[in-house]
């Protein structure tokens, strides 16, 4: 599948396009198909989002995971600060992305 | 230290306001992205991973008590309670938020600090000997000299747009702290016949192609050192390479000229350069130089109360000789062992900030080896600071051993990485955590970078890391031999590469060879340069 990805204007988080909008969450992010460039020039012209670009990603009983490791660091946070993740209080959360 | 006279304050001021107003622009789509991204660069703000980093310039890594402080507040307020110190004495942070970064700007300039010049082709930050002013072998102190190439660098119309970004060290003394010949410009302060002057070297760097820069001039007399160094940044700023971001590093341009050539354009430059004007008047480099007078120290005894034995193994450690009789420098490790090299928190940047008020004449060193120094500390002194240091975690005695790893953020938070650097870091740390072990072990550099860029200095590491994507899988390849020091070298490859928890298995065993073969007061480095490669590849390939 692909879906895409880039980061909020204003703040900077990691962000994935869910069909309808944006959210921090991977898990929420929606196959783009072939309709990945055309909302990408969209989305970069509402200016909701910096920098996008689609990726490659494998469905998966709980979403989906971007297909390369690169991406899965982005999809969480920085492996070595489980405390900065998006799920902190999770010691398993990180386990998909390395 | 030095400060800032109005000029230099108004410019700061106003180039804080302009971004204020260039975000403005960006936030309400007035700019796009490709409009807006080299001005943000130019304020020291990258898009990462996982937000915008800002990157904080500190001058040859030299800041006070104040400035400590408001790094800290800005951790706090702005980031996520820690900042980052850097390979070019610099700090970063990680989680920064483009509608709050004008406001942090505007923040920073209040105490004379800005994030010029981190990014971008232009002259960066100055880079120094972290024991400048305290060091018993320089010649001079080389902060006036950075000062004023810092003064010559910002905003310079010329070098703006260079072909790539430009990095500058200067150092005083005969033992290399600052890795001065792996800078696109290195300067060695040195004397003849007690005239000061400048050996000159031209067209080191690391990144892919790594070259330890040859020597341009023996002796470039001080009066006419900014013009030189005008002289060789025109050369390079007219042939150096613009089409092919590879090759556009002078490196490229002086190896493939040839030294002999580059000197001779340099030396036609100069003679063109010297009749504009450029030098200081020495009223001008006085009243700079005063700035960096040394500080009113005291008499004060030698003597040390060793009978603490943690205290005694620090001291031995961490604390290096001092010109002035009965002071000392300290290092303040920043590598705990399974810690994140070079990160400290808003708590622990407050408790070198109040350290250095109370006990180092309000100065504090960030080195290039991602640690803090306290310059000028009497020895009556030490114990209470690293008792403070202790309780705020951060008195590691492993100066130049093998935990005192230099690391980039690699691919936990770098956009450019191909591969994590910290874990491999933390691994190789706790491998070695016996603090015995390691000080067997003795002098051992160890350095580590997430890809190519080699901000992990991996090519000058005694053992070096590099991490590579392998089919979307970090592979890390080791090289041995390498030096930022004087014994100046670029490390070799020595084989293929290894999984995360190979390639710690690797060092061990690469420590392990050097154990057996090592003679006298050799360090990993001396046997490895006596022995060769070939006894450690045995070992480790098998």
């Amino acid at each position: 599948m692909k879906i895409l990805t880039g980061n909020d204007l204003a703040s900077g988080a990691v962000t994935w396009w869910t069909g309808q909008g944006w959210s921090i969450h991977v898990e929420d992010a929606a196959d783009v198909g072939e309709q990945g460039e055309a909302i990408l020039h969209a989305e970069e012209g509402a200016r909701r989002v910096n920098a996008p670009y689609i990726i490659d990603a494998i469905a998966t009983p709980e979403g989906p995971r971007p297909a390369h490791i690169k991406d899965r660091v982005r999809a969480l946070g920085p492996t070595v600060r489980p405390d900065l993740t998006l799920k902190p209080a999770d010691p398993t959360a990180g386990e998909w992305v390395i | 230290m030095y400060q800032y006279d109005t000029y230099d304050q108004a410019i700061v001021d106003a180039r804080v306001e302009e971004f204020r107003d260039q975000v403005r622009r960006r936030l309400s789509g007035e700019m796009t992205e490709d409009q807006f991204k080299p001005l943000r660069l130019m304020n020291g703000l990258y898009l990462q991973l996982h937000a915008y980093m800002l990157r904080v310039a500190i001058p040859y890594g030299t800041l006070d008590s104040r400035q400590m402080h408001l790094l800290g507040h800005i951790a706090r307020k702005y980031d996520r309670g820690y900042g980052h110190f850097t390979t070019r004495q610099n700090i970063q942070y990680n989680w920064i938020k483009l509608e709050e970064c004008a406001d942090l700007l505007a923040e920073l300039a209040q105490v004379e600090m800005h994030a010029i010049q981190t990014s971008g082709n232009c002259i960066r930050n100055i880079s120094s000997d972290q024991y400048a002013g305290a060091a018993a072998d320089e010649v001079a102190d080389p902060r006036p000299w950075a000062e004023l190439l810092r003064q010559w660098s910002t905003f310079h119309p010329e070098f703006s747009y260079l072909p790539r970004k430009f990095k500058i060290a200067v150092i005083a003394s005969p033992e290399d702290r600052a890795a001065m010949r792996l800078h696109d410009i290195g300067i060695e302060l040195v004397k003849q016949d007690g005239v000061l002057g400048g050996r000159v070297f031209v067209g080191g760097g690391m990144g892919r192609t790594p070259m330890t820069a040859p020597e341009i001039n023996p002796f470039v007399r001080a009066e006419d050192l900014l013009s030189y160094v005008e002289a060789c940044l025109r050369v390079y700023n007219r042939y150096g390479r613009r089409d092919n971001i590879y090759k556009a590093r002078i490196k490229i341009l002086v190896h493939e000229i040839g030294a002999d050539e580059y000197r001779r354009q340099v030396t036609q430059e100069f003679a063109h350069v010297k009749t504009l004007g450029i030098d200081p008047p020495l009223a001008e480099f006085d009243r700079i130089s005063a700035f960096f007078a040394p500080p009113a120290f005291e008499t004060v005894s030698d003597d040390i109360d060793r009978s603490d034995p943690d205290f005694a193994v620090w001291l031995d450690q961490n604390v290096k000789p001092h010109k002035q009789a009965g002071y000392a420098i300290v290092n303040i490790s920043l590598k705990p062992i399974g810690g994140i090299p070079g990160d400290a928190s808003a708590d622990q940047i407050d408790v070198m900030a109040d350290l250095a008020k109370q006990y180092s004449f309000d100065e504090l060193r960030v080195t290039h080896a991602q640690n803090i120094v306290l310059p000028h500390v009497a020895k009556r002194d030490l114990y209470a600071v690293w008792q403070r240091l202790n309780v705020a975690e951060l008195a590691d005695a492993n100066l130049d051993l093998i935990s005192d790893i230099i690391a980039c953020p690699g691919l936990d938070y770098c956009s450019l990485a191909n591969a994590r650097s910290i874990p491999v870091a933390q691994k190789i740390a706790t491998r070695f955590a016996d603090m015995e072990r390691q000080r067997d072990l003795g002098e051992l550099k160890l350095k580590i970078s997430g890809c190519i860029n080699a901000c992990g200095h991996h090519h000058a590491g005694h053992i070096g890391i590099l991490g590579v994507d392998r089919k979307g899988v970090e592979n890390y390849q080791l090289t041995f031999g390498g030096s930022g020091a004087e014994d100046v070298s670029i490390g070799k490859i020595i084989g293929p590469g290894f999984s995360e928890d190979g390639v710690v298995d690797a060092v061990e065993k690469a420590t392990e060879v050097y154990k057996s073969l090592r003679e006298g007061d050799e360090r990993f480095l001396d046997t490895y340069r006596r022995v060769g490669l070939e006894p450690f590849k045995e070992a480790i390939y098998g």
